[in-house]
């Protein structure tokens, strides 16, 4: 093995944090957001619902402003954003809110093998209830087959929940194909946007979605809030999943967190006004980390539609490696080999084989999250220490970047 | 004029220590379950919150399920009950009223204290397995329930008991143990914690029904990514209501309670001889609209409740004042005045200021 000058990137990072490339786990809050929030916790602390004063008021009015800048980045309106303690709420409410209210005239769910664990856990608590679940199978490429869809609607059907950017393979489904679809049937449309929201476009309009859901962590706001989009015109309505003071319009009570709605709002006003141009930052950086493991590491293979995809995701199989191997051999990364959720447990992921990856290539599986903060620099470490892992693992030189031996 | 915030019990200002330590935790990054080092710094911190919420109330760290607040608290340890009899006070907030629409009410008295007799009672007429919710402290006169006596009676009966802890956390001492109930709901933003994050403390083996279900967090009894900044000040938050005492609150309430009382000595104090939250004061002036109240001393700079400050600001008739006997006259004209750990003298003054002053003008209108 030939030895090589210490790789610039690699030698510009002694002792420094590792590189965080899981960024569809969670994403760190923007300093700007956190500015933001901060008030809201200490000086500006009144109830929103205590509008009969002045603190109420003034927390009633940040949270109305947060309300806007969500509902303008989907464009929707902003009474038609119903605010949730984070995605998972937003999709167990949309999902167990549209079809129990529908029960009696419709009884039948549709949606994907590749969904997050929460929507499919959601129709499997629906299936208890006696409502008639589809799950679709889904192709290698992670895109849902429109007929195979179609043929799946009926006039019973009262729900569709279809994602919108996928958390572990980055795939974008045809949203307005689905739409149409749906709303031809008079079938509600739910999308679980968690990964989407600020770093796709997305316009319920077009796409004629009836249910959007937001999760505030995965968009650079914080953790622990959420929305989701209730289209008022027609009017997509839902049975409650919690109930009380009657906050956001009956849909969700429970006093509303300010600081953290305050946090989603300003989340969604960055992502406003970067969102085009960071895509295509983004889009760069991936092709550029690609390119890089490819040369290092030929034999990779990349999961899901290489091109309808995040700007910033890669789902990479290293055919003969262990991922948990490589993830250790990596101590200046932090890597995932899917969804956070589930990240602890031995199975591999349910995503990976229900597009039919087989379970030997799942654990060989990795999941690359970009994102804001990444660097060029960053990328390029990256692909160093991973290429010189899977060389040491597989037990044979690789190649760098440079197609040089090392 | 500087604002008097009055209004406690429908929120508490965050503790500086408790912004100072989310605020660090919102620097950091990390999802608690992932297996990379930010992940597991992440789930450290969240296991030590835990380790403290539980010790706020006596209960062991894997009895805390982390919630997105009391309202779903209060969801989660009702929503699974649907074979069961189903008790709960007249006096419970909303979020457990709507939990359980059909549920039998047990009576309180004027003085707003559940009847333990009629609770026995109405157990002992049907023999159905049955879960019992009552609070510990009521959110608009904050009459202190006795629940260590109505668990007494629910373990006669071999039933659960739900507390709702919500509003006494942080204010009274909480000890599981000695409450002997099964399910404890709490919430952080009542005691100095953040909004958005709450608690069911749930003892090992009483059966649960997730409402929220997808990643398997919580031990599969809460799923969603954890609010991390949120638990952390919550923990923290806890840690503090642990060593914190009230009597000083107590003191400046009484003192309020004195000199209301001898401007108006016909107004009603709810709950006054009962066992009461040292920081609560629920008061009625006689002929004047609570919201006519709550405006003129908003216009005085001094910020209270008519009743639960839940949703829109519309002044219901309280359901609490009614199941005390109150008739609508004087429901309607209830005022709650509620402090907290940074509450000062001056601000009390104002508030009796303002408050006087209206008693004054209505009555001079009156004559």
């Amino acid at each position: 093995m030939m030895t090589a000058a210490p790789r610039p990137a690699a030698a510009a990072r002694p002792n420094a944090r590792p590189i965080y490339l899981d960024y569809q786990a969670t994403t760190p809050v923007d300093p700007r957001v956190l500015e933001a929030m901060l008030p809201w916790f200490t000086e500006k602390f009144g109830n929103p619902g205590s509008v009969t004063h002045a603190y109420g008021r003034e927390a009633e009015a940040a949270v109305e402003r947060a309300r806007g800048q969500v509902a303008a980045l989907i464009g929707a309106e902003p009474r038609e954003i119903v605010f949730t303690s984070g995605a998972t709420e937003a999709n167990n409410l949309a999902l167990k809110g549209a079809a129990r209210f529908h029960r009696d005239d419709r009884d039948r769910v549709v949606t994907l093998a590749t969904e997050h664990k929460c929507v499919l856990e959601s129709a499997r608590a629906l299936e208890r209830e006696g409502f008639r679940v589809t799950i679709l199978p889904v192709p290698l490429d992670g895109l849902v087959d429109l007929a195979a869809l179609e043929a799946a609607l009926d006039e019973r059907t009262a729900v569709v929940s279809v994602m919108a950017a996928h958390n572990e393979i980055g795939v974008l489904q045809p949203l307005v194909e689905i739409g149409a679809l749906c709303r031809a049937r008079g079938i509600l449309f739910h999308s679980d946007a968690a990964q989407a929201f600020g770093k796709i476009p997305l316009d319920v309009e077009a796409m004629k979605i009836d249910l959007l859901s937001i999760s505030g962590h995965k968009v650079y706001g914080p953790k622990g809030v959420g929305a989701l989009y209730v289209r008022r015109r027609p009017r997509a309505r839902l049975t409650p999943l919690v109930d009380g003071g009657g906050q956001e319009r009956g849909l969700r009570s429970g006093t509303l967190p300010t600081p953290l709605i305050v946090g989603l709002g300003e989340a969604a006003a960055v992502a406003a006004d970067e969102m085009t141009s960071e895509a295509g930052r983004l889009r760069a950086l991936r092709e550029r980390f690609l390119a890089g493991i490819r040369i290092a590491v030929p034999s990779v293979r990349v999961n899901g539609d290489p091109v309808r995809r995040l700007p910033a995701n890669l789902n990479l199989t290293f055919p003969g490696v262990g991922v948990l191997e490589l993830m250790e051999a990596c101590p200046g990364l932090a890597l995932s080999t899917g969804s956070a959720c589930t990240a602890a447990e031995v199975e591999p992921s349910y995503v990976l084989r229900a597009i039919g990856v087989s379970d030997e290539l799942a654990r060989s599986t990795l999941r690359i999250g970009l994102g804001r903060f990444t660097s060029e620099r960053d990328v390029d470490f990256a692909v160093d220490a991973l290429g010189a892992a899977v060389g040491r693992l597989q037990g044979k030189p690789v190649k760098s970047r440079s197609g040089a031996s090392i | 004029m500087s604002p008097a915030y009055l209004d406690w019990n429908a929120t508490a200002p965050v503790r500086p220590e408790v912004a100072e330590a989310m605020s660090e935790a919102l620097r950091r990054t990390g999802n608690p379950s992932s297996v990379h080092r930010w992940g597991r710094a992440a789930r450290q911190a969240i296991e030590r919150a835990r380790a403290e919420v539980a010790a706020l109330v006596g209960a062991a760290p894997a009895e805390v399920i982390f919630t997105s607040g009391g309202t779903e608290a209060n969801h989660l340890a009702l929503g699974g009950v649907h074979d069961h009899r189903v008790l709960i006070s007249a006096i419970e907030h909303d979020s457990v009223r709507a939990a359980v629409p059909g549920a039998t009410v047990i009576p309180v008295s004027s003085e707003g204290v559940v009847d333990l007799g009629a609770l026995d009672a109405l157990l002992a007429a049907e023999d159905r397995p049955a879960v019992i919710s009552i609070m510990l402290a009521n959110n608009e006169t904050g009459a202190i329930q006795p629940i260590a006596e109505a668990a007494a009676i629910a373990r006669r009966h071999g039933t659960l008991l739900h507390c709702d802890a919500i509003q006494g956390a942080g204010k009274i001492p909480v000890d599981l143990g000695a409450l002997g109930a099964d399910l404890l709901s709490i919430s952080a933003h009542k005691l100095g914690g953040p909004p958005g994050v709450g608690a069911l403390v749930a003892r090992e083996g009483v059966p649960l029904s997730a409402l929220q279900r997808g990643g398997g967090q919580e031990r599969s009894r809460r799923a969603g990514t954890e609010n991390l900044p949120g638990i952390v000040g919550f923990g923290v938050a806890a840690e503090l209501a642990a060593r914190a005492s009230l009597p000083a609150i107590a003191e400046l309430r009484d003192a309020a309670e004195a000199a209301l009382t001898a401007v108006a000595p016909e107004a009603r104090v709810f709950a006054k001889t009962a066992p009461r939250l040292p920081n609560t004061l629920c008061i009625g002036m006689p002929g004047v609209a609570a919201s006519t109240q709550v405006m003129a001393l908003d216009l005085a700079g001094v910020m209270v409740s008519a009743g639960a400050a839940c949703s829109s600001g519309k002044v219901r008739r309280s359901h609490v004042l009614e199941a005390m006997g109150a008739s609508a006259a004087e429901a309607e004209s209830a005022i709650r005045v509620s402090l907290g750990w940074s509450t000062t003298a001056a601000e009390i003054e104002q508030m009796i200021a303002a408050w006087t002053a209206l008693y004054r003008r209505t009555r001079s209108a009156a004559a």
